[in-house]
């Protein structure tokens, strides 16, 4: 076979059947939306049941999060990211899955090398650099307020 | 009306920020951690430059509750502690601010894997 | 004597017999196309065991009792196991075959594995080592995604070339006897690598090295893929089956309609949610062992190629940027035991 890999890139490139765009970019706004308009309703509902303007969002987060772990747990969670892609792991949702996930995945390998140690298998590049990132950010501030 | 206009906004907003994120999925090769990873980083930078809260403003949950605003929290919770600590605030607020989130997943995902388990397909 | 013809092609004076074989699969698997041809059903995919690595060990643990009952042999009487999967280390046939107390050989060829195990045997048989072996492989679903991919509850979204880990297992008992299908030929497959980096795509990875051992058998014997009933990929999916006909076209070896690929045969791609089709070493295996090889032993099929083909990398070599390597290995398996190859029924 004298085919070079670029050629060989190029064939498979043709082979491979393209991502339905069109239905996933839908699904994605749909479910997405869907998440944050339930999002929204809950941060309504505990602003009217007497949260603070700053503790209603932070309820929201937790109430999503905990929905989305029990989800994971009765294993529906990926049945509906299956169809909502981007929709299911971009919401805060999807970090509580990234979390979740693993955790259940790897109980068999024992309560401390498995459930706990494997936990952030997914999830914890987000930490990682979203902590770095405010960090950098907060010296800058610190800096910015020096002069 | 009012709840109503909130929640079309929030829907739209939301909905827009996931649109965005499938299409990096179908036209480059980002794995789903990466994109997630860039999300909050973004998030960062765009709070960090005071932009995230405005939209926040606009559109509540429909913000907040991307991966987007998890980031622009971060960097709200540092520039409020710098303000108060000094320095030490670029390490402590950032976790300040989005503890509760990060605790509950880590809590509840505990909980969760303690009952549940890995399911076939 | 196995006897070498051109380069790299392997003939069996002595054709071995394959004297029995089973299949085992679960429940997608049951409900497949193919859903009739397994030996052995199993509805929960854990096997009645709490790992899934447990679960798969089991799956290939019953699999080989089957064979053996099948032909009426105890453990004893068989001198050689030759057998792998996917899983790091082969746990998968290791944890499997322990209790059996058979001689072992553990092989890794990702998916070509059961092709890999038949030459393997084969040779052994010819060479006069052993009289009896077997030939088994198997993948599990859930052992392969949570080593290769992600969690199983993971909610992650599988691009259309992806294809579906086979929760299955295959076994063939190697004899010297008469009782057909035989195995007449074999060509033991050279690392073909096209620059292929994309996990989701292993179709597209493994279609170079499918072609490479074809082509080599081609020119080797003289004989055409016209002449064979059935030339039967492992698990290209339908994008990998694409480029091995394109591939083999350009090679002067034209496929026409006598080629099938096991990853398209094992589930319904319209009915069932597999995106590019099926793989994993047990894909090839249980259609082997549950469909095609009954045919042979009937001579529904006279003359067929068994060409299982394996992605070779591991999750740290792909996330350190390597591209993909593909092997392909070849058994030529036939209804009888020698004579000219002139059917062409496809």
């Amino acid at each position: 076979m004298k085919m070079t890999p670029e050629e060989y890139g190029e064939l498979a490139r043709q082979a491979s059947p393209p991502s339905p765009t069109g239905k996933n970019l839908a699904m994605a706004f749909l479910v997405g939306g869907g998440i944050c308009m339930l999002g929204e309703g809950l941060r309504l509902c505990y602003r009217a049941l007497g949260a603070t303007e700053q503790n209603a969002p932070t309820l929201v987060s937790v109430t999503l999060v905990a929905l989305a772990v029990a989800l994971t747990g009765l294993g529906v969670y990926d049945k509906l990211a299956k169809v909502a892609g981007a929709g299911t792991l971009v919401p805060i949702t999807g970090f509580a899955n990234a979390v979740a996930s693993p955790s259940i995945e790897f109980k068999s390998e024992g309560l401390v090398l498995g459930l706990a140690a494997k936990m952030f298998l997914i999830a914890g590049p987000v930490l990682v650099y979203g902590t770095a990132a405010s960090v950098a950010y907060g010296v800058l501030v610190w800096l910015w307020g020096l002069f | 009306m009012q709840v109503l206009t909130a929640l079309v906004k929030a829907f739209l907003v939301g909905g827009a920020l996931c649109a965005a994120g499938q299409l990096l999925i179908d036209r480059t090769r980002l794995t789903p951690a990466r994109i997630l990873t860039s999300y909050v980083v973004a998030g960062v930078v765009l709070g960090g430059l005071g932009l995230y809260p405005k939209l926040v403003e606009f559109a509540g949950a429909g913000a907040s509750v991307p991966l987007l605003g998890f980031g622009s929290l971060l960097a709200q919770g540092v520039r409020r502690a710098v303000a108060q600590q000094g320095l030490l605030g670029a390490l402590t607020g950032g976790f300040t601010a989005a503890s509760a989130g990060i605790t509950a997943a880590l809590f509840f995902s505990l909980l969760a894997a303690l009952a549940a388990k890995s399911k076939a397909k | 004597m196995a006897l070498r013809k051109g380069r790299h092609t392997i003939l069996f004076e002595t054709p071995p017999s394959l004297r029995a074989f089973a299949a085992i699969g679960s429940d997608m698997e049951a409900q497949g196309p193919l859903g009739q041809c397994f030996d052995l059903i199993e509805r929960d995919a854990y096997f009645g065991q709490d790992s899934w690595e447990r679960a798969e060990s089991q799956m290939q643990e019953r699999v080989v009792r089957r064979v053996l009952e099948k032909a009426q042999l105890p453990p004893s009487q068989v001198q050689g196991a030759f057998a792998g999967d996917l899983l790091n280390q082969c746990v998968g046939s290791t944890y499997g075959l322990r209790g059996l107390g058979v001689p072992y050989v553990g092989l890794f060829g990702a998916c070509s594995t059961m092709a890999e195990a038949l030459v393997a045997a084969a040779v052994f048989l010819e060479a006069g080592a052993m009289e009896r072996a077997v030939a088994c492989t198997s993948s599990h679903f859930c052992t392969a995604e949570r080593q290769f991919r992600y969690p199983l509850e993971y909610g992650g979204q599988r691009p259309p070339t992806a294809q579906w880990t086979a929760t299955a297992a295959g076994a063939a008992l190697l004899d010297r006897g008469e009782r057909p299908p035989f195995i007449r030929g074999a060509v033991v497959g050279a690392i073909r690598d096209l620059g292929i980096t994309d996990a989701a795509n292993m179709g597209a990875a493994m279609a170079p090295a499918a072609a490479d051992t074809l082509a080599r058998f081609f020119a080797d014997t003289g004989l055409r893929p016209q002449q064979f009933d059935l030339v039967v990929t492992g698990d290209l999916g339908l994008v990998g089956s694409r480029l091995l006909r394109q591939l083999l076209e350009e090679e002067g070896f034209p496929l026409d309609r006598c080629h099938a690929d096991c990853g398209l045969m094992l589930y319904d791609r319209q009915k069932q949610d597999v995106h590019a089709g099926g793989s994993g070493c047990g894909c090839s295996a249980a259609v082997l062992c549950g469909h095609l090889l009954p045919l042979l032993r009937q001579g529904t099929l006279q003359n067929l190629l068994f060409v299982a083909t394996g992605a070779l990398m591991s999750p740290t070599v792909v996330q350190q940027g390597e591209s993909i390597p593909g092997i392909a290995h070849l058994v030529w398996l036939s209804h009888k035991k020698s004579g000219e190859v002139a059917s062409c029924r496809c």
